[in-house]
């Protein structure tokens, strides 16, 4: 087992998916309540521009295939399952290691092309690492009591220190949207904080449960104070809860991390995760993000899918791109 | 570009809709277009050129209507007419035909609109189409509902519609789709750069079994919109399009007894106050003002923002404007498309480059190498003086200034000569429905933009024109009252040589601003009985008595302000204090005409003030039912300031019948006394002094109809000018009006009924403007 001191192989391997290779750490800075009260989100103007978006941006042939391999770079590949087994999360990273087939890979001139990571529960963290050793994915662990967030708190910031300490690279914490629900801001900036500490040189990914916190604007709040204390990515959705990564609520946690970055200068990156399973939505989430952020988002050290049945859509279009035949699930080797 | 460069660029690429079948169908038909009339394509005479503005390639030749083309097809809309008002049910079933065909053929419209217009792909595909099919459908349901809910209301018979190009199609289903419902036929001009879907949706009408006649289209030039306007043959006009050519339509129609919308330009506010959701607004900025190019009349193109968030607001403004992406308008790609014709282009260059205050931000997107195409342009930093905060540029050209507190904002939104639309983004409910109110406009948007729909009336106030588009409130501009009206006959005065009557000398006056006033001219004018009595002296009114009337009633304002149940409890008030000087009232209007009816008058009167007093608190707006989470709220709102030159027959009760109505729903009235029997007026303004009548919400002139009516026409801070006179000033009064583009409404030489209650309606209608205001709502 890796200390948490050392860098992981992947980093040693220097491959593109790990934040701290291209961008300075989010420091985190002090609660501004202020900020965090100004902080308005119009729902309805918010679901309108999402409701568009699909309409205003389009991209077809070669753009399609390139953006949807960029898709597959920036998946999280997870499973999240009360009957994963160290053999089910082997198979998930032999799928992460080779995500298309070698052969259409090769035709669409990308061979190399891998997952973004391998997301799973601390107890195969270390599964996991061993089977992606000198591949370069990092593995990601969701700690802190996942999905609910309601374990005893020393056992949840011990979790995240046993999960990097297992090799977990990346770290998708779970915040208590009982302190957004009840407006303590101070309670869910200090608990962050203290989950970052714990993660160390490990990115911490915040999930915000948006499909529990209420209101758009709670999301948007959430976003920020969670930037404020540290985290490197804000994230949806466990998957776990009955509404997940949607577009609206995709807009306005960038939107959030828009003005973080325009305070701070500090790029912080977006992951939406649950629900999201077509190729078609992958392209708009890409154009959301193209068009909210910037082209330097549509990479993975900015941005991932949380994802599971996602790949298999794209991997059928991608292959209707070579071949212009329509293609079939069983043609395409499962996780 | 390999797909690993793509793959790293990330670039968006090419993403072109087809134009095949769309240059197909104009192949079809050889590239030549006649004019449709009597259910047929004529054969094309002399043609002009139809090109795409964003190649420059010629798309069609289409036919310069002659005289005779528009006299043959006015003379088949009305031989169809008649037929076509008898059935409100098969009229609704063509109508659904006519939506269906338009979704069927949905994007054979949408892609032959962009090709003509230059307008973006997914405008055309996503807003207009849809939009146009959502008015025949909605109009079908009029069509249907005619008999039972409108019992009063008939057709007006031939409309002449003259449609702009920036919205070609969807304009003509706004234009045609009332129309129709309402039992009326139309001979339609579309804008001659974009004749196209004028000419498929002609095509589409045959398939929907349009009876012949029923809907005509002429093509051509201004001067075939001429021939509309001033054609014998046509009942309505209905024009949207620039204000300078509405002020001529206004002008050539007037006296013509022809009635009259007209939906002109704009320079609409879009209002930012510093609790809105930043980014929204920001988005809803480039739906304001880059959607079509900024080629539309609501735009929001005049951006205020409060102070205190001017600079961030302004500096997301830019970033979001660095990411439109400018061209090819048939890539589904596209934010702004091309604009019409190198003409139109050139105006918004023009005036850009004139401006010199001012900080200009151009959007740095690439520009297509040739095509008819200007870039998103922010002006920032303008004051209100700016020229470009006065004026309309109809390009993507958006200009910025400041405010300090919503008072402010609402003072600088309404300094414009027009009232189309605004904008307000606020998370602040309070403050939204207090400012929605006070804006100047048709239509409010809160926290959103350009929201329409066939169930929400469009259309503005001031130099924006009048009248609305679509909603319950539309169907007023293509029906009339049923019934016929007689020719009014001039009533003179009497003239005598007669001894006075009254044992002490009365002095009838002027009465502005609650006071008696004597006459600026010092002038006054003997009344006689009919046998030649002095009945007594008529103040003589200049048009400086008018002006000051008009100061009085800007005075009162307050009154468009006051609850609906106050202005009730005064109108009862006056019938209170009118009945008990009956007997007074009786005897003065007999007197002055000879006649015995005075008793009667007197009793109408009163019954005439119990009905507008009942009103008063009962002219309910609607909420109507538009397809979005949230209601459109069709306020009623009193016009302004209205002039009215009473008739001349009904002393007392036509006096009466005019002012109720007007200020049992906020409107401030300045009344020309019946001209040869004035004294009954004069009583009057007793009655109102002791009826807590606030000052200058009534104001009563004697004097000359012919002499005072053009200056009451041309008064610009008078918003609507009534005239039952039987002196004939209705042409003059309507052609007048056209320097503001006051609402007018004119007997046209005939008899007012003013004793039954047969007018109401169209009193209401008015006496109030219908406001939309759109309050998307969701938590």
């Amino acid at each position: 087992m890796e200390q948490t001191s050392t860098l992981h192989p992947a980093v040693v391997a220097g491959t593109a998916q790990l934040p701290q290779l291209h961008e300075p750490r989010n420091p985190g800075m002090d609660l501004d309540l202020d900020w965090v009260a100004r902080v308005q989100a119009n729902t309805s103007a918010i679901e309108r521009r999402a409701a568009s978006l699909p309409g205003r941006r389009s991209v077809k042939k070669d753009y399609q295939a390139a953006w949807l391999l960029k898709a597959v770079a920036c998946i999280d590949l997870t499973t999240l399952s009360g009957d994963d087994t160290a053999d089910r999360v082997k198979r998930l990273c032999a799928k992460a290691r080779q995500p298309v087939s070698a052969a259409l890979l090769d035709r669409l001139g990308l061979p190399n092309l891998t997952v973004g990571a391998v997301c799973v529960y601390h107890d195969m963290v270390e599964t996991a690492v061993r089977a992606l050793e000198g591949t370069g994915i990092p593995v990601a662990a969701v700690s802190t009591g996942f999905p609910a967030g309601l374990s005893p708190w020393h056992l949840r910031v011990q979790e995240i220190r046993e999960s990097v300490a297992a090799g977990a690279r990346e770290i998708d914490i779970v915040i208590s949207r009982r302190h957004v629900l009840a407006g303590d801001w101070q309670a869910l900036y200090d608990e962050t904080r203290e989950m970052r500490a714990a993660c160390g040189d490990a990115h911490m990914k915040a999930i915000l449960a948006t499909g529990e916190l209420g209101t758009l604007r709670n999301v948007a709040r959430a976003s920020l104070v969670t930037m404020m204390a540290g985290a490197d990515f804000i994230k949806t959705s466990t998957g776990k809860e009955s509404v997940n990564a949607t577009l609206p609520v995709s807009l306005t946690m960038i939107r959030a991390l828009r003005d973080y970055g325009d305070r701070t200068g500090i790029k912080i990156g977006y992951k939406p995760a649950g629900g999201i399973s077509k190729a078609k939505d992958a392209l708009v989430y890409l154009s959301l993000i193209k068009e909210e952020l910037g082209t330097r988002w549509l990479s993975p050290d900015l941005f991932r899918f949380g994802a599971s049945s996602l790949l298999g859509d794209i991997e059928r279009q991608l292959e209707h791109h070579v071949t212009g035949a329509y293609s079939a699930g069983w043609r395409h080797a499962l996780a | 570009m390999t797909i690993k460069d793509i793959f790293d660029s990330m670039d968006f690429g090419p993403a072109p809709e087809s134009a095949a079948e769309a240059l197909a169908w104009l192949a079809e038909r050889g590239n030549r277009f006649g004019n449709f009339i009597d259910g047929q394509f004529t054969k094309p005479g002399a043609t002009f050129e139809t090109r795409n503005p964003a190649t420059g390639a010629v798309l069609a030749h289409v036919t310069h209507a002659t005289d005779v083309d528009l006299d043959a097809a006015v003379k088949a809309a009305r031989k169809a007419q008649v037929k076509w008002a008898k059935d409100g049910h098969a009229r609704a079933r063509v109508l659904y035909a006519i939506a269906r065909l338009l979704q069927k053929h949905s994007r054979l419209f949408a892609v032959l609109e962009t090709l003509d217009n230059g307008k973006p792909i997914r405008e055309s595909r996503d807003i207009d189409i849809p939009l146009a099919q959502r008015h025949f459908y909605y109009h079908a349901g009029m069509a249907q509902l005619m008999d039972s809910e409108l019992p009063g209301r008939e057709p007006l018979g031939v409309c002449g519609q003259i449609v702009p190009w920036n919205f070609p199609l969807l304009m003509l289903a706004w234009k045609i789709a009332p129309a129709l419902a309402m039992g009326n036929t139309v001979v339609l001009k579309p804008a001659e750069y974009t004749s196209l879907t004028a000419l498929l949706f002609a095509d589409i009408c045959r398939q929907a079994g349009v009876p012949r006649g029923v809907v005509n289209i002429v093509t051509g030039d201004g001067a075939v919109g001429e021939m509309i306007v001033t054609h014998p043959g046509i009942d309505k006009i209905a024009f949207t399009g620039s204000t300078s050519v509405g002020r001529l339509i206004r002008q050539a129609t007037a006296g013509s007894g022809k009635a009259l919308t007209l939906e002109l330009g704009g320079k609409s506010p879009y209002i930012v106050f510093d609790d809105a959701d930043l980014d929204s607004a920001i988005e809803g900025l480039v739906d304001a003002i880059w959607f079509n190019q900024g080629q539309v009349c609501c735009a929001g193109s005049r951006l205020l923002v409060q102070e205190s968030i001017a600079d961030r607001f302004l500096t997301k403004l830019r970033a979001r404007m660095a990411t439109l992406r400018i061209g090819d308008p048939m890539d589904k790609c596209i934010d702004v498309g091309a604009i019409v014709d190198p003409v139109q282009r050139d105006t918004i260059a023009r005036l850009v480059d004139g401006c010199v205050e001012g900080d200009k931000y151009v959007a740095p997107g690439a520009m297509p190498g040739m095509g008819c195409y200007y870039p998103p342009t922010l002006i920032s930093g303008l004051s209100p003086a700016s020229p470009l905060m006065q004026e309309e540029i109809f390009g993507p050209v958006l200009v910025s200034t400041t405010f300090r507190t919503p008072s402010e904002a609402v003072e600088i939104a309404n300094n414009t000569r027009y009232g189309l639309a605004a904008t307000v983004w606020t998370e602040n409910l309070n403050l939204a429905l207090d400012i929605a109110p006070k804006l100047v406009a048709g239509v409010v948007w809160i926290n959103g933009t350009n929201m329409f729909d066939a169930a929400a009336g469009f259309g503005g106030t001031r130099e924006s024109g009048f009248g609305r588009e679509g909603g319950w409130e539309g169907l007023s501009a293509y029906t009339k009252a049923k019934g016929a009206t007689k020719p009014l006959k001039p009533i003179l005065a009497y003239g005598g040589e007669g001894q006075p009557q009254d044992g002490v000398d009365r002095t009838a006056k002027l009465y502005i601003g609650g006071k008696q006033a004597r006459p600026d001219g010092g002038y006054s004018r003997p009344v006689h009985g009919p046998r030649g009595a002095l009945l007594g002296h008529a103040s003589h009114a200049n048009r400086k008595d008018l002006r000051n009337a008009v100061e009085a009633m800007n005075a009162a304002k307050g009154w468009g302000k006051t609850t609906g149940h106050l202005r009730a409890q005064i109108l009862y008030y006056i019938a209170e204090n009118l009945s008990a000087r009956g007997a007074e009232f009786a005897k003065r209007l007999n007197t002055m005409t000879g006649g015995t009816g005075g008793a009667a008058e007197v009793e109408a009167s009163i019954r005439r003030l119990f009905t507008w007093a009942a009103w008063a608190d009962k002219y309910d707006g609607q909420a109507h039912g538009v397809p979005i989470r949230g209601v459109a709220l069709a306020m009623k709102e009193p016009v302004g300031n209205i002039g009215i030159l009473c008739p001349d027959d009904a002393p007392l009760l036509g006096l009466v019948g005019c002012i109720a109505p007007a200020i049992a729903f906020g409107n401030r009235v300045t009344a020309v006394a019946s001209e040869p029997f004035p004294l009954a007026a004069s009583d009057f303004y007793q009655v109102l002094d002791t009826s807590d009548v606030p000052g200058g919400v009534v104001n009563i002139l004697n004097g000359s109809h012919a002499e005072l009516a053009p200056h009451m026409a041309a008064h610009m801070d008078i918003d609507a000018v009534w005239s039952f006179s039987s002196t004939d000033v209705s042409k003059g009064i309507e052609a007048k009006s056209a320097i503001n583009l006051k609402r007018t409404w004119v007997n046209n030489g005939r008899v007012g009924d003013w004793f039954t209650g047969k007018a109401d309606e169209q009193f209401r209608i008015a006496a109030t403007e219908v406001k939309n205001i759109w309050i998307p709502y969701g938590e």
